[in-house]
């Protein structure tokens, strides 16, 4: 029983790495960059839920609501301003360009919010559906987070597969200068990319403090880092990718530090992830797609 | 109201000049980032202290300077080196402790005396004559915990959970879990954490439960304590909380629902309830001044610089001397003195910079710090 325990506080943490997984893959897959400041919009999605919902007690759902048009806003002017210059310069360059936004960011937050770290107000409350006699609890973030997950998951898909909209994304991943030739605006396309990703991170936000309660300008930068190497782990760009590689990576991490060591969990996840870029260096799900030359 | 202010601040420059100038006391701490609440406090506190003692216009007067270091050690030095440059006489130290054993390598190597309010490390002070502690070092922490427990019986079987990428915690944990079981304190279970996966605690909390802990030792900052006991709640699970002088500051959180920390034991110098009209003086002005209770480490700040007021009157020291003549008085002064402030009565040091002077256990009751004993 203590072995589910274990595998169910795995699935609770991988779900809250994949739901950030999310936006990292949808915006490599499409734009090709990664970007670092993802974790950090994700820092200001909470931040704005938490004003919302604490200060102006504002319904929980409607400030995730605000809290997404904010993060929205906030990804399209960060793309138009750091990312939109730097189109055509090499990728090493707009990399760094995005470490300096996520820098930029956590330092603004400090400015504005003060670095004291605020507890956050759980969006739908601290309870836990009871199985097997409450042997095991299953929360109610949890269960959400996963639910989430899931419709966010196969909504981006069908977005992508389907709309016209996703096909112009799928054409600027694939060769921007070819989509551009055949009519489709890239930059209008890349922006619109920012944006949804950005907006998902408002979610991933709201449900990450409302599973670990608190809000620091730096709490979006480790679950960030953590993610993108869920991402990794799944095949980057690959969206079901994303979400399996989260709830992986939420397991091995609470499964190494119950049966191996909690001072070496980390390295256990890393040396999971190691082994299976090995095997298969586009990650569990990605594709590998072989360079004409 | 401006004229008062302008004949005031004639006032105090008058002084100021009549009285020679005044010693340039510096010392950083994290005023920005996860620590600030530390480094504010304790630069809140010192700055009551100089306004009181400046305002007795006596022999010694102060100037105080905080530069910020974030908690991070690069910047540590890089503060102490502008408050060099500024011309510091005597130095407060960092606030923390990874960043205090930076700069205290400074203070040794430019002879200019140090007397940390709260960086409670060892290696802060080890090997170093003029860096000296106001807070308990690490290692007294972590033996006098245990000793607490034991003496009042809280609990047999003890869970540590300790946070292996800081000197704070495990230099607490190191001598709690040598110095358990001598005092027949049994350590259940001992798990860690780090700061890349400080978020998820189910693991740590789980072993504690099932291996039968009935007191759990958390020698660590508020902010993950926070987290565990949210956790351990949404779990079911009640032990007998145990914390250390760094779980001060957990109920000033914004948003932190008081009831989770309520029975929380900690040990620390400093009540804020005690009745001694000394400490009710600062807890008032601090209050006035900065709308807030104030923690530890706000009482360390205050208590340094009296600390120092204390020194540099015995020695007669007078502000022009240079930084070294000084670091010498301070050191004779230090190790020889006795000291009555509000972290404690009969504070002396040893001649590595160690402070004794007796912890104060305390508990969380509806939301606010009561005294054990």
């Amino acid at each position: 029983m203590i072995f589910l325990n274990y595998f169910i506080s795995g699935i609770s943490l991988g779900s809250i790495y994949a739901i950030i997984a999310l936006g990292y893959t949808m915006v490599y897959g499409i734009a090709k960059m990664l970007n670092f400041a993802h974790g950090d919009v994700i820092m200001v999605g909470a931040y704005v839920c938490f004003y919302a919902v604490s200060r102006y007690e504002l319904n929980p759902f409607l400030g995730v609501v605000l809290a997404m048009i904010v993060c929205t806003f906030l990804g399209i002017i960060v793309e138009r301003l750091a990312y939109k210059p730097l189109r055509q310069a090499p990728s090493l360059a707009v990399l760094i360009t995005a470490i300096g936004m996520s820098y930029f960011l956590q330092n603004t937050a400090l400015l504005l919010w003060s670095s004291n770290p605020k507890v956050f107000p759980s969006i739908i409350g601290r309870g836990a559906f009871k199985l097997f006699d409450g042997k095991l609890s299953v929360s109610h973030i949890t269960a959400l987070t996963i639910t989430a997950c899931i419709v966010i998951m196969i909504i981006l898909s069908l977005f992508i597969s389907k709309t016209r909209l996703g096909k112009a994304m799928r054409a600027c991943s694939e060769d921007k200068g070819a989509a551009q030739l055949m009519g489709i605006n890239v930059n209008a396309t890349i922006s619109m990319t920012f944006a949804i990703g950005s907006g998902l991170a408002a979610i991933a936000g709201a449900l990450l403090c409302s599973a670990y309660p608190t809000l620091m300008p730096t709490t979006g930068a480790l679950p960030g880092i953590k993610a993108f190497t869920a991402a990794v782990f799944g095949g980057i760009g690959s969206i079901p990718g994303a979400f399996l590689g989260g709830l992986m990576l939420g397991v091995i991490e609470i499964f190494a530090k119950a049966y191996i060591s909690s001072q070496l969990s980390d390295a256990v996840v890393f040396a999971v992830l190691i082994i299976v870029l090995l095997v298969k260096p586009a990650g569990l799900l990605g594709k590998s797609i072989q360079e004409k030359v | 109201m401006k004229k008062i202010l302008t004949c005031t601040l004639l006032i105090l420059a008058m002084t100021s000049c009549a009285f020679g100038a005044a010693f340039k006391i510096g010392g950083t701490g994290p005023l920005t980032g996860g620590a600030a609440i530390y480094g504010n406090a304790a630069k809140n506190g010192a700055e009551i202290a100089v306004e009181e003692i400046n305002a007795l216009a006596g022999d010694v007067t102060f100037e105080l300077r905080y530069e910020d270091d974030t908690h991070d050690a690069e910047k540590a030095v890089n503060a102490y080196n502008a408050l060099k440059d500024w011309g510091m006489q005597v130095s407060l130290g960092s606030v923390t402790s990874k960043p205090a054993e930076a700069t205290a390598a400074e203070n040794f190597a430019d002879r200019i005396f140090a007397l940390t309010p709260s960086a409670s490390s060892a290696a802060v002070t080890e090997g170093k004559d003029n860096v000296f502690q106001m807070c308990f070092v690490d290692p007294n922490q972590g033996s006098a915990s245990a000793q607490y427990i034991a003496e009042k019986g809280f609990a047999k079987k003890i869970a540590v959970i300790w946070k292996n990428d800081d000197v704070y915690s495990k230099g607490i944990r190191d001598t709690f879990v040598e110095k358990a079981p001598e005092l027949g304190l049994e350590v259940v279970s001992e798990t860690t954490f780090a700061d890349g996966n400080d978020n998820d605690f189910s693991v740590q909390l789980t072993e504690a439960q099932t291996n039968g802990a009935e007191l759990v030792f958390l020698p660590m900052y508020y902010q993950p304590a926070s987290l565990i006991l949210a956790q351990a709640q949404a779990m079911g699970y009640a032990p007998k909380w145990f914390g250390v002088d760094g779980m001060d500051g957990i109920l000033t959180m914004e948003g932190f629902d008081k009831a989770l920390a309520e029975g929380v034991m900690l040990l620390t110098p400093f009540n804020a309830d005690a009745k001694d009209e000394k400490t009710q003086n600062f807890v008032k002005k601090y209050q006035e001044k900065f709308g807030e209770v104030p923690n530890q480490f706000a009482a360390d700040g205050y208590d340094c610089v009296y600390a120092y007021y204390q020194a540099l009157t015995q020695a007669k020291a007078s502000a022009d001397e240079d930084a070294e003549a000084l670091c010498g008085k301070m050191i004779e002064q230090f190790t020889t003195m006795t000291f009555n402030g509000v972290t404690g009565e009969n504070v002396k040091w040893a001649a590595n910079g160690e402070v004794t002077k007796d912890p104060k256990g305390m508990v969380i009751k509806d939301g606010a710090y009561v005294g054990l004993d």
